[in-house]
């Protein structure tokens, strides 16, 4: 790992103004340290934002959970008023990594990276978040680019992520048996009128697939989905799964879901 | 005083190892040490055109930059390959050279071609960026089954063949199939798997330029057999100027047998700059250098008559030997694997050919079961095959062709001494239920589940290995062992093993033993290992041999001090010698009350001589002090075995196999220390269950590694697997004076076959190669719904 300057900042200014082409804010460090010590990634000053106390803790209202960014992913899934709200939000968060990973990494920091398998991003999706940045809100739709792509500017920090509390939500996830990061993670949430069905790790970044959310609009039932042939086109295929087999993991775990709720 | 063998005595290692005071390699700190970090090569196969140290010489803190060049002017030795093989046509194995660090050309991605020595670890790093070489990439050799068709590899070695060797008679196989009814075949992959132990690879040089004495501390299994490798072969130093230690060593598996590049390059390094150097393996390097396993690809077939008696055996593998052959590398596909292909069946013919092949690929070597597991799993998936086209239920199957009698000849090479097999497998079917699979079965189906239940049966030859058998099997070395017990003169005993504990608990279990033996409280005991300065010799630990063989050792070594206190008892007491029996840690003579302990001989043994009333112990032609060695070597290898059920059920929608139960039934002969045997069972099962359906080692066709970390890798954690059902069978081994057999490697060996059968019974029979992932069982699935679809 190259030397680096390490800043811990109080506020969201002074970490906004240490930012520059070269800086990397640093929640958990769940990917930027293994990415620094890899030598993928250098930076000449890491900002440490997890000192900033308005960016963590968890608020809930009754249409929303709003989540601070430097939220650590043990604190929402042992959240008793997320449980409450949102249970499926909770259990995401205790499926993801491992326990020291869930001790450490965050939830800003896992949206800001928007790793393409990651679990976050498709809880934004389905539960039509909003992300509260120091300078602006940004809906979760507009929010995640491509893969790690967001809508963020150099220098823009995530303060908190607000969730929209469905009637009903279910996250079923089939992992990557080596790294468990999903293959396939599906987030349906059925909101009044409409549903979502967030998809991670199929494509290269996060989405909602129409067809689906189309066909549960309608009827809110795994048998209006079963056997839908998904195209599997623009799909991502590697060692651990085929395009072929990620599409009808979508579907696979989109049925699961449905019957959770 | 009750004995401890056979009792859950609680391992003495653990208080040290929990605590955090355990004292691994990379633990140790040697004054004014140095750092050293190595080039590898990015490239599969190249040769080095150009090799430029200009700019790395500059960066800061550089204490030296060595290359090839230099290892090879001052004639440091390759590493060797240390059985030799004959193939068939009688040629000896062609090996080519494989120098510590490669000077002309490089052959499998993280072949070190530099070392960078630095006053610290990150100037090590820094200048090794700076290390230029210019390489010419050449075609490179990945494929198990095509490598004799690609491109040679290493000058003069044709086809990329070591050796095409044989083990049985073709004649009269080829009669035995003339007469079958059937002939039931398959063709399978043994995956390639990366050992992974705990602790990385790591390694610390020293050098004393009064006494020019080279000191490494290293993670080794076998220090013993590395100095004399390093010195024999590597020409590093004098055997009595290189003392190697092993000290605690995190988990081996075979991997930390051999002697590595690291090893050389450091002592020899060390002395070169007489200054102290450490390297420790980061995880990425463990995966791209240390030995891979496995990795057969195979042909068999199995002639049977029609009402399931089998006639004949024929096994035709291609093992990949990686870019080198090393320590174990040719031994593991030949003598390890060939003897036991037949497996625990009666077949009157049978051979076994194996092609060994180079490839750019890391050297594959001995893993934990090395050449059994791959045996182990050829002939048992090939029985569950000819279960299913006979139709005979597949332990039935298995009984009729089980040994009727022991001792048992093996149909190519071992005479089994003992065993019970039918027993191991009514007991297996009673743990596992196996009466009530059906009911299960057909809860499974209703919910839209497919459950199969898979069986193995397995012996494996371990406790390597008997001299007179492997030398007379062209083998050029046997492996026997040592064991020194030391009384002190205030009675508490120090044994020296040659043997290596890297996780095996013989701190605990060779104490249980000598306690036994001698009559000494086991707290008195201390095992001494790893250092070649403590001990005479020895050969280490693998192939499930400390107990049967080095274990062994100690109990002769024991019976000797207690044949020389009977003597010394005899003159105390002014008795006959053969008048004193020994018990319980007492010298009695017989039908008196006369009587002296252990403790009391050895105090007089270390007090010889004449004052005042005090006379010498010591019977004429004994000399003082109380100590004895035992060099021991086997009249035959040891033969566990057993049988293991293993129940799946698959999600046909995900190809999810979830393993529901595994049972495994064992006959280790007598076991010492239950709680240990436990251990080593769930470790071993760990791993063959790992095998079976998540760890696989792949490179790409460039010869870049593609699991090169656990974020691609599966190491198996522990919610992949249900709570093991383990029990035993016991007959004594009638070859050693224990009756022990051996249990570090069964679970690896009966696993992935009794995993696989399970997952292959599930799919109504058909073949998915290991490791049985969720995306290939799937396929399995929707093709076994088309063919369903069809049959209706």
């Amino acid at each position: 790992m190259k030397d680096f300057n390490y800043h811990s900042v109080k506020d969201s200014k002074e970490a906004s103004k240490l930012a520059s082409s070269s800086s990397a804010f640093l929640a958990g460090g769940m990917t930027t340290i293994p990415s620094m010590k890899l030598g993928l990634a250098t930076y000449k000053d890491l900002i440490d934002i997890k000192n900033i106390k308005k960016l963590s803790g968890i608020k809930v209202s009754g249409k929303s959970v709003t989540i601070g960014a430097a939220t650590k992913h043990v604190e929402v899934s042992n959240s008793k008023d997320v449980k409450k709200a949102i249970p499926s939000l909770s259990s995401l968060a205790e499926g993801i990594g491992d326990p020291q990973v869930r001790n450490r990494g965050t939830i800003g920091g896992s949206i800001a990276n928007n790793d393409p398998s990651a679990d976050y991003p498709s809880a934004c999706i389905a539960l039509n978040a909003t992300i509260h940045t120091n300078e602006r809100k940004i809906e979760a739709s507009k929010f995640f680019k491509g893969m790690f792509e967001t809508a963020l500017k150099k220098g823009e920090l995530i303060e908190a992520i607000e969730f929209q509390i469905p009637e009903k939500s279910s996250y079923q996830k089939h992992p990557n048996p080596a790294s468990r990061y999903a293959i396939v993670g599906v987030y349906v949430a059925k909101h009044k009128g409409d549903v979502n069905v967030a998809v991670t790790g199929a494509k290269s970044c996060v989405y909602n697939d129409k067809e689906m959310s189309k066909a549960l609009s309608g009827n809110f039932s795994s048998s209006s989905i079963d056997g839908m042939d998904l195209d599997s086109s623009e799909m991502n295929s590697d060692m651990h799964a085929s395009a072929e087999f990620r599409a009808s993991l979508v579907v696979t775990q989109a049925k699961k879901a449905v019957d959770a709720c | 005083m009750a004995s401890l063998v056979g009792s859950r005595v609680e391992r003495k290692e653990d208080k040290r190892f929990l605590t955090g005071k355990g004292r691994y390699t990379a633990d140790i700190n040697l004054a004014n040490q140095t750092y050293a970090i190595f080039v590898r090569s990015p490239h599969a196969r190249a040769s080095i055109k150009k090799l430029n140290i200009d700019k790395a010489l500059k960066s800061s803190g550089i204490v030296s930059i060595l290359t090839g060049k230099e290892i090879a002017d001052d004639k440091i030795g390759g590493l060797i390959a240390g059985w030799a093989i004959r193939s068939e046509d009688g040629t000896e194995m062609k090996c080519p050279g494989n120098p510590p660090l490669a000077k002309d050309n490089v052959n499998f991605v993280g072949d070190p071609v530099a070392v960078v020595i630095a006053e610290s670890l990150a100037e090590a790093k820094e200048a090794a960026e700076k290390v230029e070489v210019d390489y010419k990439v050449l075609k490179a050799v990945t494929s198990t089954a095509d490598a004799m068709n690609g491109d040679t590899i290493h000058e003069g070695i044709d086809k990329n063949l070591c050796f095409d060797w044989l083990l049985g008679d073709r004649q009269k196989v080829k009669e035995a199939f003339d007469k079958a009814d059937k002939v039931i075949s398959i063709d399978i992959i043994n995956n390639r798997l990366i050992p992974n132990a705990m602790e990385p690879r790591a390694c610390v040089a020293d050098y004393n330029a009064a006494s020019e004495e080279i000191t490494l501390y290293t993670t080794s299994q076998n220090p013993h057999l590395s100095r004399l490798i390093m010195s024999a072969f590597g020409n590093v130093a004098p055997e009595h100027k290189l003392r190697v230690v092993a000290p605690d060593v995190g988990g081996g598996f075979g991997s930390k047998i051999n002697v590595y590049n690291e090893d050389i390059v450091c002592s020899w390094a060390a002395k070169k700059i007489n200054r102290a150097i450490k390297w420790v393996a980061e995880r990425s390097e463990s995966f791209l250098t240390d030995i891979h396993g496995r990795d057969h690809v195979t042909h068999a077939e199995l002639a049977v008559t029609k009402d399931g008696k089998f006639l004949g055996f024929k096994n035709e593998t291609i093992a990949n030997l990686g870019a080198y052959a090393r320590v174990f590398g040719t031994v593991t596909p030949t003598y390890l694997f060939g003897p036991c292909a037949t497996g625990v069946y009666e077949i009157p013919a049978a051979y076994t050919n194996v092609k060994a092949v180079y490839t750019n690929t890391a050297p594959v070597d001995a893993y934990r079961g090395a050449g059994r597991p791959e045996a182990t799993y050829t002939i048992e998936r090939l029985v569950e095959k000819a279960s299913m086209e006979l139709g005979i239920d597949k332990t039935e199957l298995r009984i009729k062709n089980f040994p009727t009698a022991f001792p048992f000849k093996q149909t190519l090479v071992h005479t089994v001494d003992s065993g019970d097999y039918v027993a191991g497998m009514e007991k297996a079917k009673q743990m596992a239920d196996y009466k009530g699979f059906e009911a299960r079965r057909k809860e499974s189906e209703a919910k839209g589940k497919l459950r199969g239940i898979g069986v193995t049966s397995y012996f494996e030859a371990c406790g390597i290995a008997p001299s007179a058998a492997v030398m007379s099997l062209g083998c050029g070395v046997g492996l026997w062992e040592s064991a020194e017990v030391r009384f002190n003169p205030t009675g508490q005993v120090t044994v020296y093993t040659g043997s290596h504990s890297h996780g095996q608990s013989h701190q605990t279990t060779f104490a249980q033993i000598a306690a036994d033996e001698l009559g000494v409280p086991i707290e008195n005991i201390d095992i001494v290992h790893g250092d070649t300065d403590k001990g005479t010799f020895g050969m280490g630990t693998y192939g499930s041999r400390s107990l049967a063989v080095g274990g062994i050792a100690i109990v002769n070594a024991c019976k000797k001090i207690v044949e020389k206190g009977k003597r010394v008892t005899a003159k105390m007491l002014e008795a006959n010698p053969e008048d004193v029996e020994f018990k319980d840690g007492e010298f009695i003579v017989s039908k008196s009350n006369k009587k002296k302990t252990i403790g009391e001989v050895a105090f007089a043994c270390y007090l010889p001589g004449v004052r005042d009333e005090m006379k010498s112990p010591l019977p004429e032609g004994d000399e003082p002090g109380l100590k004895e060695t035992s060099f021991y070597d086997p009249s035959n290898f040891s033969f566990p075995a057993g049988t293991h059920i293993a129940e799946v059920e698959i999600d046909p929608e995900t190809g999810h196999v979830k393993l529901e139960k595994y049972t495994a039934c064992d006959d280790f002969g007598r076991i010492i220390n239950p709680m240990v045997v436990e251990g080593q069972v769930h470790g071993g099962l760990a791993q063959g269950i790992g095998q079976a359906l998540y760890e696989n080692a792949e490179y790409d066709e460039t010869g870049q590694l593609m699991t090169g970390s656990y974020m691609d890798y599966t190491m198996p954690r522990a919610d992949n697997f249900p709570e093991f059902n383990i029990g035993y069978t016991c007959t004594h081994a009638t070859t050693n004076p224990l009756g022990v057999k051996g249990c570090g490697e069964a679970g690896a060996i009966a696993a992935p076959p009794t995993v696989m059968n399970a997952v292959i019974d599930a799919l109504g029979g058909q073949e998915v190669t290991m490791p049985a992932t969720a995306e290939k069982v799937w396929k399995a699935c929707k093709n076994l719904k088309k063919s369903n679809a069809k049959a209706a």
